[in-house]
């Protein structure tokens, strides 16, 4: 009973606060989207309206899948990208392993707007890249490359991205007990198999959450669309972020959010399947 | 068995990526003496006037110094209830336990549109004026799993036998809890502190929907990336705020490393 009482004493405040900003905003969130406006008499309405026309809006649907397509893309780039990285770092580095690591995460200490508007400094028509082709002679007009379309949006996101996921596939594969792939090795299998069959098996979880680390705010992202996608390159976060802060049409907005929930619990259920999340957090 | 080329293959992408990484940073640090208004190649001449400009721009220094609060304040309330948490579930296997668990870790699966719209109707509800600490309260709820990350693990590290040794000296729990368990954790606590701050010093998406015209930092960097002539100015003090961020950090990991070499004795 005494440590029932201690354990509720400590556990409290926490759960309160997490109840009252985190899970109440939530469940407010989907009461609204059954509201038909955001203020006055239309508060106090109970409609369907909001879900009929998101449904029958097959932009927005559109839009959606999109953009929950290209943070899957993206995601799954960075994994690749951030993978040998990881693994030279996790088994080939040696004692610079800490430097090499250190080196490697300062980049993401500078400020996140900043990061993303740097490549408006690289792809810009008067910007690094076209300066340099400029220089070789290789074009001679001035011409923004890639700017204001999806590739660029995808290109910085990778670039905000790989570090981060290069983390827990790094503690994955630290995790590993090297006598595992000694014994391989004494089974006779060759290097590449080892890989194949114990290094990579072993560090799936740490790639599911770096993929995840990837993937859920690149669907969120509003920002990134706004600095270098132009209006080609908008995604499903700006619909939101319009609803709300624009058109002021929150039951809507409420409505796009819930769906945008949907899919994230829906790829956590199909992904988790690899193991607990609290397994993949380390917790 | 070894092959000589792949190490050299892992060294060569190794150098490739840290390249990547570092060149847009190096750009804003060139442009930011560079002396001209527009980003734009090819460069001026060098000038230290954006760093001068910094210090006289209102604006901005009150973004900073609300940015600086909020900060502090929701480092110092993540840390503090992610170090009740984390007491809670690593010293108890009670139920609520694995609830507690999967709510306080939520918040790292869920966009932040979706958590700063969500407060924007509570806020709106209740009748909060929108404001730099309401995006506090948001930026608490996404450093939760963090503190709780770093303290745990910390506590993993050393078994309670101490607290209970404590109580048979006739300390009471929570005397334990205070004298004994706090200051072996202190050093995760700092960490987690200094990580919280971080997280809500560079965090814009929550903040954008909750501090009205109240900007925090990166807020008002966001408001200023358009008018291209302010733009050095903001980039003077993003170097600035780099330099300071990296000596936090590299302070913290120190922290944290050094916290866990001594649990492992």
């Amino acid at each position: 009973m005494k440590h029932r009482q201690r354990f509720l004493t400590l556990i409290g405040l926490p759960s309160i606060y997490l109840l009252l900003l985190f899970i109440v905003p939530l469940g407010l969130m989907a009461v609204f989207s059954f509201r038909a406006g955001t203020t006055g008499a239309a508060r106090d309405v109970f409609t369907f309206d909001n879900y009929i026309k998101f449904f029958h809006n097959t932009s927005f649907q559109r839009l959606l899948w999109r953009s929950a397509g290209i943070s899957f893309f993206m995601a799954i780039i960075s994994c690749v990208l951030a993978y040998p990285l990881a693994y030279y770092l996790a088994f080939k580095a040696g004692s610079k392993k800490t430097f090499l690591m250190l080196l490697i995460i300062i980049p993401t200490w500078t400020s996140y707007l900043l990061r993303i508007f740097s490549w408006k400094l690289i792809l810009g028509s008067s910007g690094l890249l076209n300066s340099v082709l400029q220089a070789l002679g290789l074009i001679d007009q001035p011409s923004p490359i890639l700017l204001y379309s999806r590739p660029a949006v995808v290109v910085t996101l990778i670039y905000v991205w790989v570090p981060f996921v290069m983390l827990p596939i790094f503690a994955s594969l630290e995790r590993i007990d090297r006598y595992l792939l000694e014994a391989a090795a004494d089974l006779g299998c060759t290097r590449f198999e080892a890989f194949l069959r114990v290094t990579f098996p072993l560090s799936l979880p740490g790639v599911v959450a770096g993929f995840f680390f990837a993937f859920i705010p690149t669907l969120g992202e509003f920002v990134t669309p706004l600095l270098v996608g132009g209006a080609q390159g908008s995604m499903y976060g700006n619909l939101i972020q319009d609803q709300f802060m624009r058109a002021l049409n929150w039951p809507m907005g409420s409505v796009m959010s819930l769906a945008m929930l949907v899919i994230v619990l829906l790829m956590m259920f199909l992904l988790t399947r690899v193991g607990p999340l609290t397994d993949l957090l380390g917790l | 068995m070894r092959r000589l080329n792949l190490p050299s293959f892992g060294a060569f992408y190794y150098l490739l990526v840290c390249v990547i990484l570092y060149l847009p940073i190096a750009l804003l640090i060139i442009f930011s003496f560079n002396d001209a208004a527009s980003l734009t190649f090819p460069l001026k001449g060098f000038t230290l006037r954006w760093y001068e400009q910094v210090t006289q721009s209102s604006e901005l220094l009150f973004a900073l110094r609300n940015s600086v609060l909020i900060a502090l304040g929701s480092a110092l309330v993540a840390t503090i209830l992610g170090g009740m948490g984390a007491i809670a579930i690593v010293r108890y296997n009670l139920p609520g336990r694995g609830a507690f668990l999967a709510v306080s870790a939520m918040p790292l699966v869920i966009p932040y549109v979706i958590l700063g719209v969500s407060l924007l109707i509570l806020l709106n509800q209740v009748g909060i004026p929108l404001s730099a600490p309401a995006a506090g309260l948001g930026h608490v709820i996404i450093s939760i799993p963090y503190a709780l990350l770093i303290i745990s693990s910390r506590l993993v590290g050393f078994p309670n036998n101490l607290e209970e040794a404590a109580m048979d000296l006739g300390a009471s729990y929570w005397e334990a809890l205070g004298r004994v368990t706090i200051p072996i954790i202190s050093p995760a606590l700092l960490a987690s502190f200094l990580l919280c701050f971080t997280i809500s010093f560079d965090e814009f998406s929550i903040a954008s929907f909750l501090v009205g015209t109240d900007a925090t930092l990166p807020v008002y960097m966001y408001s200023q990336l358009r008018f291209p002539t302010r733009l050095p100015i903001v980039i003077a003090l993003a170097a600035i705020i780099m330099t300071v961020t990296m000596a936090v950090m590299i302070f913290s990991e120190w922290l944290r490393r050094s916290g866990q070499n001594t649990s492992r004795k």
